[in-house]
Formats: C-alpha cells, structure tokens, sequence
C-alpha cells in the first residue's frame, strides 16, 4: 500500500563560513521498503535516525532529496500540496507533543473537525460528537481548549482528528513517549482498539522497542538515516542480524531481566541477548 | 499584574480626560484673554493660565483627545498594514519575505520626524500629515513583529497537523497564526501607542502636527519654553501630562504582554 | 548515611508531598519510582535544599556526621554540603552546565570550590582524570569543548563527573536517562552504578521507569499523591507487590502481559492533580479493591524498611 524505494533527504545548513560549501545533514540515505495494508509497521530509531524526518515524507509534508514514497500506487513525493488531496483523505497523522500538537487557541471540537473542514466534508458536528466518544472522551469536551486537559486527554484528541476524515492509514509519532507509564497503557489500548473497530492499516514510528514489540507485526530499524534490519518483530527481538539491532535490543532494560539478575554492565557488554 | 492595572488606570485618566473634553470643560481653551495672562493656579483655574490666557487645565483636557486621535490612527494604519505584510512575509515564498525585510529595514532608517518633515513639506502640516507620518514609520515594527511570531506559529507541530488535514496555505495563516500572534500584536500596540504619543508631542512642538488653535500638548510645550525661568508650570503641566501618557501606554503594553505570554499559560494549567 | 523523617512539602497552603521517610546506607542503592504528580522530583530538591521559593519543607532531613538538620538549614551549611557530601544529577543536562564555560574549567571548578583541590593546576589534572572515569573519549578535546558542542548523553557523563568530582557520600539522580537514547541511557546508568560503588556512596536513583529501576537499584521506594505507598528490596516489590497502585503499576508497564484480546492491564482513572487526590488512602478514587475502609488514610504496615500503606494488599486475598 505504502511503497518507499531509495528514498533520501538531505538537509543543508545554513552558512557557517564563508567561503566553502554549506554542512549537509543526511537525514535519510536510500530507504527502501513497502507497508502492505493492514499491517501494524513499527519503525525504531533513537535520535538522529531520521524517523521524524521519514514521517514527514510518508505523510506528504516534506519533499525527498531523490527517491519516491507512493500511495496505493500514486506518487507521493515530488507532487504540489494542491494535488495531495487523494492523501489527505486516506493517510493522518498522530504527532507526538500532546502540548505542540493542537492549536493552544482552538477549541477541540474545531480541532477534531479540521481535516472534515479543510477537505470540504459535511456533518461535522455529529461526526465530532462520534469521534469523542470514540477516543473516550465526555461529550462537553468539545466546548474546551487544549490545556483543560491532561497529556493523556490530548493524545485522545490527536488521535480523534487523525480518525476524522475516515482514514485508511495512521501514522503515529511516538504517540505515547511523553506519556505516564499508566496512561501509556490507556492510550495504547485505545489504539489497538481503533486500529481493530476502523480496520486501519497503522505505522507506529518510536524510540521504544518494547512499545513497539507490543503494538506491531512488522518492525524497521533505523540508525543514521540507513534502514538497518527489517522483519517480523518477534523474530528482530529474540534474533537480531544487525549488531546496531543487537546493541540495541541488548540495551533495553527490562524488568524480567533485572530480577533474573541483569545488571546495569550486562547491557553494555558484547552479550547475546536473551 | 501590577504593571497591568498601573497602566490601565493611567490610560484610563486621560481617555476618560478627552471624553470628558467632549461634554465639558472649565473654561474654553481657545479663549484668549489679556487679562489673564500668566495666572498661577487659583479657584477658577486649577492651573492656572498661560501667555495668552488661555486655561491650561482645557487645554490639558482637549489636547488629551488630539493625542489619542493620532495614536489611535496611526497604531491603527501601522498594525493593520503592518501586521499582514509581516504574516505574508513569513508564510509566503523566501523571495517576498525578503523584499519585505528590506523595505522594513529601509523605512526603519527614517526617524518618524524626517517623515513629518518630508510629509509636511509636501502636504502641509496638519493632524493629519502626523498621523500618516507617525503610521508609516510604525508599519516596520509591526511587520518584524508579526514576521518573527508567525514564523514561529509556523514551525509548530499543530501547523504541521493542519497541513496535514489538508488545509492550504492561507487558510493556516488565517485560522491557525493569526490568533496565536494576536496577542502579541495587542501588546505592541499599546507600546507602539506610548511612542506614537511622544511622536505626535514632538511634531506638533516643531510645529509640523496639530495647528493653532487646536490645542495639543505638544505645542502648549513649544508656546512656553522661553518661559522655563519664569513660570516653569507652563512647560510642567503638559510634560507630565505627555510622561504620563507614556508611561500608561508602556506599563499596560509590559502588563498585557505578561498576561499573554505562552509559557505562564502552561504553569496556569496544570493539566 | 542519609536518613529522611517525616519530610513534608508544601506550596502555599496546599501539600505536595507528605510523611515521607526513609533512610539510604552508605553503598545502598535506593531508587524512588513514580508518575508525574507523585512528588518524587520534590522530595529530591527538598533533601537537596534547592525548593522554588514559595514552596516550604518541613520534617527531617538528616546527614551522617552533620548536627544540624538540613530542613531549614541555612544557605551556608547547605552550599558547603552540595558538591562535597551531597550531589545530584539532574535531567536536563543543558539547563545545568554553563553555556559559556569550557567543560573542563566546569568540572575543575568543583575541585576548586570546595578546595578538594590545592590550586588550578591540580584542578585541572583531576578535571581530566573525572572526565576519564565517565568514560569521555577524546578527553584532552572534548575537554575544551563547551557545552552546546557535545551531545546529549556526553553532558549527562560531564554532569556526572561533576557529582562525583568530590567523593560524595549521598548522590542524587533525578531522572538522569529520561532524555536520553537507550544506547547512551545503558552506558550512563552503568556509569552511575560504578561511580558510587567505587566510593562506597549511597545512591537515591528516581525515575519513572519500572525496568530502569529494577536494573539499577537494590531497595525501591513507590511514590504516589505525594506519599509512599510501598517500599521494600526490589526482588520483592516488584514480584510480588503489596499496594494495589504499584500492583497496577506493574501491570500497565508490563507490556508482555496482555488480557485476551491482547489489551494491557491498564489503571482506570487518570492521576489527580495536585491538591485534589482523595483524603484517606490517596489511591481510592482508582482502586479495585476500596471499600469505605480506605476512606481513613492506611497506616504503615510492615518495617520501616520495607512495607506498605493499603487497607487491602494484593497477594493477599487473590
């Protein structure tokens, strides 16, 4: 559904000499890989791996350097914003700020309604009214501003305006790293259950292995912009090929492992995992 | 809070002052009388009179309505031209916000006098050639202003969010920058205001801004200084009244912009 | 070595943290586990005596070989202490290093402050040998780096060297690898564990991180509403938990423990904010188990050391 093929994106900074040429950041460098529909596709990357970078392609809001992203077959990359339409309706984004990602002087009704305004869509109000019951959240809500609620609540709106056009995809952004612990429980049953009712295809972009060992079927490590190892996830997690992957996965700590006796030097050193 | 209410009751004094003007005042401030001439403050007149015997408190209170008049046109002509011209500058391509940036830079050399002296030399010297030449000198404030704070609306992920929902360029700029910088622009107007006042005292001491006989506070200035020795209150009274119009507009501008700052709404809700 | 009694914190009127205690042996690794609102970031500025000013403590703090007690202390005895016997490291590695000083004339100025060090030179030469121990490659260069040119996780190393720079006896860390990656978080926290193993420190490590907690500390401590709820050694807390948050806790974080349809065990509810979670047992309002029991706050049940505040434990009648 999704196809990416030797997509690169390159950032050139702004002047720092004078004479010379400008410092380029190569956020991405050739990722290749396809995302067929109704899956659950992780992407892992810590900072610096280009992950933000490859969401923003994949949803249509940056250009590629060279390489194509195509939706369904039609070309992503290298279009006008006039002529995206067709991805608008199927593709949302969840972003990851619950505090950035909705306009601090909108109310949430308007700010669950806006994809349905921006793409000309009737009966906002009562579709507004579904989608907060949907993400569980009380009726009034609608009435009130973003910083009435908690992280939890706002990610529940985010997720409420990615719902609202009826997409077939949904990108999420580290969804849940800014979240508690428990809410990030919540907010990750609620997504599950969404991707379940709306028989959603899902890319669920995080830093978080653990998470996303949860929530996927099919995982893509990423590391400087490379796409380092790509698989079932199960399979990445027990049997890494990489040794990025393997440091990585070798890194995490866990509670199971901590009580069966792992120590903070077990996670540096040049183990197997178990 | 305090720099708020401070303010807000300094501005209050004299709006509520050029109101008044309009139904009342002690005495008429154009009439002139021999007799009267250089009176200290008594019963009949608070503040007494000036060279030409005219009272001074009318005239405080008259001169109070040409100063808001002017502030209010030019802050008015600067936010509304400058402030879309800065949104323009910042949303629109590289090239544009360029050429904006220049003209800003090229119009802020100007002090706001040359352009009253240009103006009034070309058009006569009114109310009006100061409000025009104190408006066009705002314009590059409010531009920089509104550039600087839409750029940042615009690198914000709930604009990304809303490009993402499909919604086109200008529509973000209406629906999404244009509130979230508004505060912002309220605040530089009430600062722009205070200098606007000091502008407007300025021109119509040089004689360039409200002619005789309306009386301004800036001429009452300009009428009196060879009285400075003599009778220093002819110079006191309307500088305070200037200085204090300052300081209201300044105080409610810091006041407001406390209010409105992003970073004290994050600690007023603790979500 | 560090012994907390009674410790209280307060904004205007309204508390924050209430009736905690607990006490950290020299060597003992102890960490101090909750969600926001818990209170766990104000008990460590309280211990420490860097409160905001419109927030009072109240209670005791007691150091091991100091007569005075460190709630109340004056800023003079506090200033002598932090740095020498007591440090900290805290989250935000940029906010807390000098943008415009040199990295190794930062970790020198620790020696130099507190005179641990007899002049600049020596200062300098055990700048280098910190900076060494925190595992910072290239040190001679990076050395005379300033902050913003390094990245995240190297500041978070330099920050610790400046903790350790004089041998304390209690060190601080309050969520040092939340902003960090996972590969850089694992080399910091084992930096952390042989830094005060090699000086036989105590250690109060707080974090939100169940796993990170478990890995890195001996004893843990639950924080909830701004109380603890539960403490007791690691093996067992988080085995077999008493208190029902920190058994919902456990749960929610558990993300190999799904029911059947593949849904974590997550706690209704969402956590008050301050001054409005519930009088008597501060967890009731998102319990399973309460009854009007819990409506009078729990007792402690158990050893100082390790026990719980719950009317209903879990383990117990499941």
């Amino acid at each position: 559904m999704i196809k990416v093929e030797n997509l690169s994106r390159v950032y050139r900074r702004s002047r720092t000499s004078a004479f010379g040429p400008r410092a380029e950041v190569h956020a991405l460098r050739g990722v290749s890989f396809e995302i067929e529909s109704g899956r659950r596709f992780g992407i892992v990357g810590e900072s610096g791996s280009g992950k933000s970078t490859l969401v923003r392609l994949l949803a249509g809001l940056d250009q590629p350097t060279s390489g194509t992203v195509t939706f369904d077959g039609q070309r992503v990359s290298g279009r006008s914003e006039r002529r995206l339409s067709f991805l608008r309706r199927d593709l949302q984004v969840v972003f990851q700020d619950p505090m950035g990602s909705l306009d601090p002087r909108m109310r949430v009704r308007d700010i669950i309604a806006e994809p349905l305004v921006a793409q000309r869509m009737p009966g906002q109000d009562r579709r507004v009214a579904e989608l907060l019951a949907a993400v569980g959240l009380p009726a009034d809500a609608g009435r009130r501003f973003p910083h009435q609620f908690s992280g939890g609540q706002r990610q529940r709106i985010s997720l409420a305006r990615a719902l609202a056009p009826k997409p077939r995809v949904v990108v999420a952004d580290e969804p849940v790293s800014a979240l508690d612990v428990s809410v990030r429980a919540q907010i990750l049953n609620l997504l599950a259950d969404l991707v379940d009712q709306f028989a959603l295809t899902l890319v669920f972009v995080s830093h978080d292995l653990s998470v996303v060992r949860h929530v996927c079927d099919t995982v893509a490590v990423l590391r400087s912009g490379e796409l380092v190892e790509i698989g079932d996830v199960e399979r990445i997690y027990r049997d890494p090929r990489h040794p990025y992957t393997r440091q990585l996965v070798q890194a995490v700590p866990t509670l199971r492992g901590a009580l069966s006796g792992v120590t903070t030097a077990d996670l540096i050193s040049e183990r197997k995992p178990l | 809070m305090r720099n708020l209410v401070i303010g807000a009751v300094l501005v209050g004094l004299i709006v509520l002052a050029a109101l008044l003007s309009f139904l009342w005042t002690p005495f008429d401030p154009t009439q002139v009388d021999a007799a009267l001439r250089l009176q200290g403050p008594s019963g009949a007149h608070w503040l007494g009179t000036d060279r030409f015997g005219r009272d001074l408190v009318s005239q405080l209170m008259v001169g109070a309505r040409t100063t808001l008049y002017v502030g209010v046109v030019a802050v008015g002509v600067a936010a509304v031209i400058g402030t879309p011209l800065g949104v323009f500058a910042a949303a629109g391509p590289r090239w544009l916000g360029e050429i904006v940036l220049r003209a800003n830079d090229i119009v802020l050399a100007f002090p706001a006098l040359l352009l009253a002296i240009m103006f009034g030399a070309a058009f006569g010297a009114s109310t009006l050639t100061a409000m025009i030449a104190i408006g066009i000198a705002t314009v590059p404030s409010f531009a920089r202003l509104a550039r600087g704070s839409a750029l940042q609306v615009l690198n914000t992920e709930y604009v990304l969010a809303a490009r993402s929902a499909g919604r086109s360029g200008p529509a973000i700029s209406a629906r999404h920058v244009l509130p979230n910088i508004a505060g912002l622009v309220i605040v530089q107007c009430s600062v722009s205001f205070g200098i606007a006042v000091l502008a407007e005292a300025a021109l119509s001491y040089l004689g360039l801004g409200t002619q005789p006989p309306t009386p301004s506070w800036g001429r009452m200035l300009q009428e009196s200084q060879e009285l400075l020795a003599v009778q220093p209150r002819l110079l006191i009274v309307p500088g305070v009244a200037i200085a204090v119009a300052v300081l209201g507009f300044t105080l409610l501008g810091d006041g407001l912009r406390d209010r409105f700052d992003p970073r004290l709404e994050g600690r007023r809700a603790r979500g | 070595m560090l012994e907390v009694d009674g410790l209280c914190v307060a904004a205007g009127g309204l508390p924050l943290v209430s009736d905690v205690s607990f006490t950290v042996g020299g060597g003992e690794r102890v960490g101090l586990i909750g969600e926001s609102g818990s209170g766990k970031s104000l008990t460590a500025s309280a211990v420490f005596g860097l409160l905001p000013d419109d927030v009072t403590a109240t209670g005791s703090v007691r150091l091991d070989g100091v007569s005075e007690d460190l709630v109340g202390a004056k800023e003079n005895l506090l200033s002598t202490l932090r740095g020498s016997r007591l440090a900290m490291v805290f989250q935000e590695p940029m906010t807390a290093l000098n943008p415009s000083l040199r990295i190794i004339d930062q970790v020198a100025e620790a020696r130099l402050i507190h005179r641990t060090a007899r002049d600049r030179a020596a200062a300098h030469r055990d700048a280098l040998r910190l900076l060494e121990q925190v595992r910072l490659r290239d040190v001679a260069e990076l050395g005379n780096a300033y902050p913003h040119q390094l990245s995240g996780g190297q500041r978070q190393r330099v920050l610790l060297a400046i903790a350790l720079a004089n041998d304390p006896d209690v060190l601080i860390c309050d969520e040092p690898t939340t902003a960090l990656d996972v590969t850089v978080q694992a080399q910091l926290l084992d930096l952390i564990v042989k830094g005060v193993k090699e000086r036989n420190a105590a250690l109060l490590f707080i974090t939100h991180d169940l796993a990170v907690v478990a890995t890195v500390c001996e004893r843990v401590l639950v924080m909830y509403g701004g109380r603890i709820v539960e403490s007791g050694p690691v093996a067992d807390v988080l085995t077999v938990p008493k208190h029902r948050y920190t058994k919902g806790l456990l749960d929610a974080s558990d993300l190999e423990a799904v029911d059947e349809r593949g849904r974590l065990h997550a706690i209704t509810g969402a956590v008050p904010a301050a001054g409005q979670f519930p009088s008597g047992c501060v967890f009731r309002n998102r319990c399973p188990r309460a009854d009007d029991q819990c409506r009078v706050q729990p007792p402690w049940f158990g050893e100082p050391e390790q026990g719980h505040a719950c009317w209903h434990p879990a383990g117990g009648d499941e």
